[in-house]
């Protein structure tokens, strides 16, 4: 990487792969496991019992099972027990991504969260407002997000440069997309990139606040009658390699990324344009990159969160995009299944595009009862084998961020 | 060869709103005036930190009203008024209409801790009348966002969190923008804002850390008539060198500057030896300034003063070159080099 005036640069773009994947979501622990049960169709909500929420209106999210600390010579107990819950997902995401792909070393590290790590900055608030100072000088420190990050290449055997990005919803997404360019513009040979978000109180609050929470704790994205979203956490990573790299490994390719888009809604802080118009601006730039038409796609894990307008925005931006092949295109949204991972939601979902993709599979968008009349597409409602080529995933967070990202099964040099 | 230049600086600190402001505290010599913020705990005891304020705004036109700003707390009005005086009035016009592709990248450490503080105090008194005013306010991208909604820009639009060194990474991805014309220009800016977590958290630290806050921004473009962004090398990170003089020393090989009497170096020192041993133990010949022993430590925005008094020394005629380090907390170690606008790159001493 490195800025430097007097580099030259390179103007042929390479052939990125991924070579890895790690994901850690309340379905499960590890590829295998949330494979399974989105191929099964299953969902994994249950009720939060890490803060209180007796007086929220709602009471339920997709919690995670906390993982077992990996073995890893240089990750200590002490180590561990400072590292929050977001963290300790990265961490074994990112571990089974770089196992996977059988590296280690230097290389750029993209990583998008929006919470970071919260729940620590939560604990130091309320010592600090009882007058406490034992111990929070360490809580200041690993409430910081690169510390934890940093920590965790550490001990994974990883040297950076690390960026983390924090463009909310779009984060994990973002991160892909950044990586994404650095390998194909050969600015680095390989790259971990992923994103993760743990649960925390205030963001839970924060969603419960703006009545952006599914009262039933159930989302129902794209159904006539939803009423909001479902918070959830996890972790999802991909080691982004070079195609030459890849092959001078040895190494097997899971997927080719092809093409990724990003803009700004400037319509408001939270509300997505109705049109969709920044949606579109990033599915048509993905596709075009990857040199697609919209009814090539045969897949779009959508951003979908169930909120009203999220989901009508999104589908007027497909519509848009798709024209006349709208009907043809096949799309779900995960967050039927484990929620929104907020941060995590976009690396997550680019990770369950590659096991439809590994596996010619949908998974399926869970719970609508009456599709809304803003639906002109194939919305998937249960999982479905399928024969799938390219893929697009959409990311749109607060603040207008949104990115998509394209990927293929087949290598194209 | 595209060159990278800076075509606009904008700051807001505790020296005031504007370059201007800025350049004469600087050539004053002075010391930031702390004021104390004070809190009673919940046991009764009372809290007093010094924090160096950014002073209320006098000349509303540094920062035109929006109806995005009206809620945003003063991280993103900071932004705001250091994003628009880097743009300058006719860049904005070139953005508003759509003939300027302006791409933003955000850069910082705490964020928007004021409404961050007062939001989580809600939800403890009773999560069930948390205010959703407040709460979108409190993503780091917020200010980001309000920036490109100001400038009218659907270009892309990063946020990016780390420690003090975050901006170098903010520079290298401005210029990787460019590079691939993702955009015609990129506004980086590096916002923080004081509040007692934060005054409070520097302070275990060390005791003597003054907090500050502010926000600077530089644009950055191909080829124009400013200072030329010589090299940003990667962020030294501290998961490969822990140790912070040797990061350092690793950093200073890639930054490869030379130094002459007019060679400036605006370091990243506090006022603290133990903090500052690593920029302590470089020789250097040449001009140095330590901005945070004089504005306090913003965090994430204080890498970017520094980078906007040295962009303002080479505008001025008063360098003929100049670096810019930041030894970061708990992330690595990140640094540049500028040239003077007539300057082909190579031919600086810094």
């Amino acid at each position: 990487m490195a800025y430097r005036a007097d580099q030259q640069r390179n103007d042929s773009p390479r052939t990125v792969v991924i070579t890895g994947a790690g994901i850690h979501t309340s379905m499960g622990a590890g590829f295998a496991d949330n494979a399974a049960g989105f191929r099964a169709g299953r969902t994994a909500f249950r009720p939060v019992d890490l803060f209180d929420v007796s007086r929220q209106r709602v009471g339920t999210a997709g919690q995670a099972e906390m993982p077992e600390r990996p073995a890893l010579a240089s990750l200590g107990a002490r180590e561990w027990s400072r590292m929050d819950r977001g963290t300790r997902m990265a961490l074994v995401a990112s571990h089974e991504a770089l196992a996977q792909a059988g590296i280690s070393g230097e290389m750029p590290v993209c990583i998008g969260t929006s919470a970071g790590a919260m729940p620590i900055g939560e604990d130091y608030y309320k010592n600090a407002l009882s007058g406490t100072t034992r111990g929070q000088l360490t809580r200041v420190e690993t409430y910081q997000p690169q510390r934890q990050m940093t920590r965790m290449m550490a001990s994974l055997g990883i040297g950076g440069p690390l960026r983390i990005l924090s463009n909310a919803c779009a984060s994990g997404a973002n991160a892909i997309g950044h990586a994404f360019h650095l390998v194909r513009e050969g600015r680095a040979e390989r790259a971990l990139a992923g994103g993760y978000d743990g649960l925390a109180q205030m963001v839970f609050a924060g969603f419960d606040s703006l009545q952006a929470l599914s009262p039933g704790g159930i989302p129902r994205p794209f159904d006539a009658q939803r009423d909001g979203l479902a918070i959830g956490e996890g972790a999802g990573f991909v080691v982004l390699e070079s195609l030459d790299s890849a092959r001078a490994r040895g190494a097997e390719i899971l997927a080719t990324v092809l093409g990724y888009g990003a803009a700004t809604d400037i319509h408001h802080l939270t509300q997505p344009h109705p049109e969709g118009d920044a949606a579109l601006l990033t599915m048509t730039a993905a596709t075009r990159m990857a040199g697609l038409e919209p009814e090539q796609i045969d897949y779009i894990n959508s951003h979908g969160t169930g909120t009203p307008l999220n989901d009508v925005a999104e589908a007027n931006a497909v519509a848009r995009w798709a024209g006349a092949s709208s009907a043809s295109v096949r799309l779900s949204s995960t967050k039927s299944s484990i929620g929104h991972l907020l941060g995590g939601a976009g690396s997550v979902e680019a990770v369950i595009c590659l096991m439809a993709l590994r596996g010619q599979w949908l998974p399926g968008n869970l719970g609508v009862r009456e599709v809304d009349p803003v639906v002109k597409f194939d919305l998937v409602r249960e999982p479905r084998e399928a024969e799938v080529k390219h893929v697009l995933t959409n990311s749109f967070g607060f603040g207008g961020a949104n990115a998509t990202l394209v990927m293929g099964r087949e290598v194209r040099s | 060869m595209s060159r990278i230049t800076i075509s606009g600086a904008g700051v807001v600190s505790p020296a005031g709103w504007g370059m201007g402001e800025l350049r004469d505290f600087i050539s004053s010599g002075r010391v930031v005036e702390p004021e104390l913020l004070e809190r009673t705990t919940s046991g009764g005891l009372v809290v007093s930190t010094p924090v160096a304020r950014v002073p209320p705004l006098a000349d509303r036109s540094l920062l035109p009203k929006s109806p995005r700003l009206r809620r945003a707390s003063s991280v993103g009005k900071f932004s705001a008024a250091a994003a628009l005086e880097a743009l300058g009035d006719e860049r904005l016009q070139a953005v508003v209409s759509g003939d300027l592709r302006l791409g933003v990248i955000c850069s910082m450490m705490n964020g928007c801790v004021n409404y961050s503080n007062r939001f989580y105090g809600e939800v403890l008194a009773d999560p069930a009348v948390a205010s959703p005013i407040l709460f979108p306010e409190t993503v780091y991208n917020a200010p980001a966002s309000h920036v490109s909604a100001v400038t009218n820009s659907t270009a892309p639009n990063d946020t990016i969190i780390g420690d003090g060194a975050e901006l170098f990474i903010a520079l290298d991805m401005a210029a990787e923008w460019l590079c691939r014309g993702d955009c015609d220009a990129v506004l980086v800016i590096a916002p923080e804002e004081a509040d007692w977590l934060s005054a409070e958290a520097l302070r275990y630290y060390d005791p003597s850390i003054l907090a500050g806050e502010g926000a600077a921004a530089v644009l950055l473009e191909t080829n124009g008539s400013g200072p030329v962004l010589h090299c940003v090398p990667d962020v030294v990170s501290y998961a490969v060198e822990a140790d912070r003089k040797k990061a350092l020393g690793r950093l200073w090989s890639e930054l490869s500057a030379g130094q002459g009497e007019n060679s400036l170096w605006v370091d990243g020192r506090v006022g603290v030896p133990r903090l500052d041993a690593a920029e302590d133990s470089v020789s250097w010949s040449g001009r140095r300034l330590s901005t945070r022993r004089m504005l306090g430590e913003a965090m994430g925005a204080s890498a970017a003063i520094q980078l906007v008094t040295a962009i303002d020394a080479l505008q001025q005629g008063d360098a003929d070159g100049a670096v810019v380090t930041s030894v970061g907390g708990n992330q690595g170690v990140g640094g540049c080099v500028l040239l003077p606008g007539d300057q082909s790159p190579g031919n600086g001493s810094a």
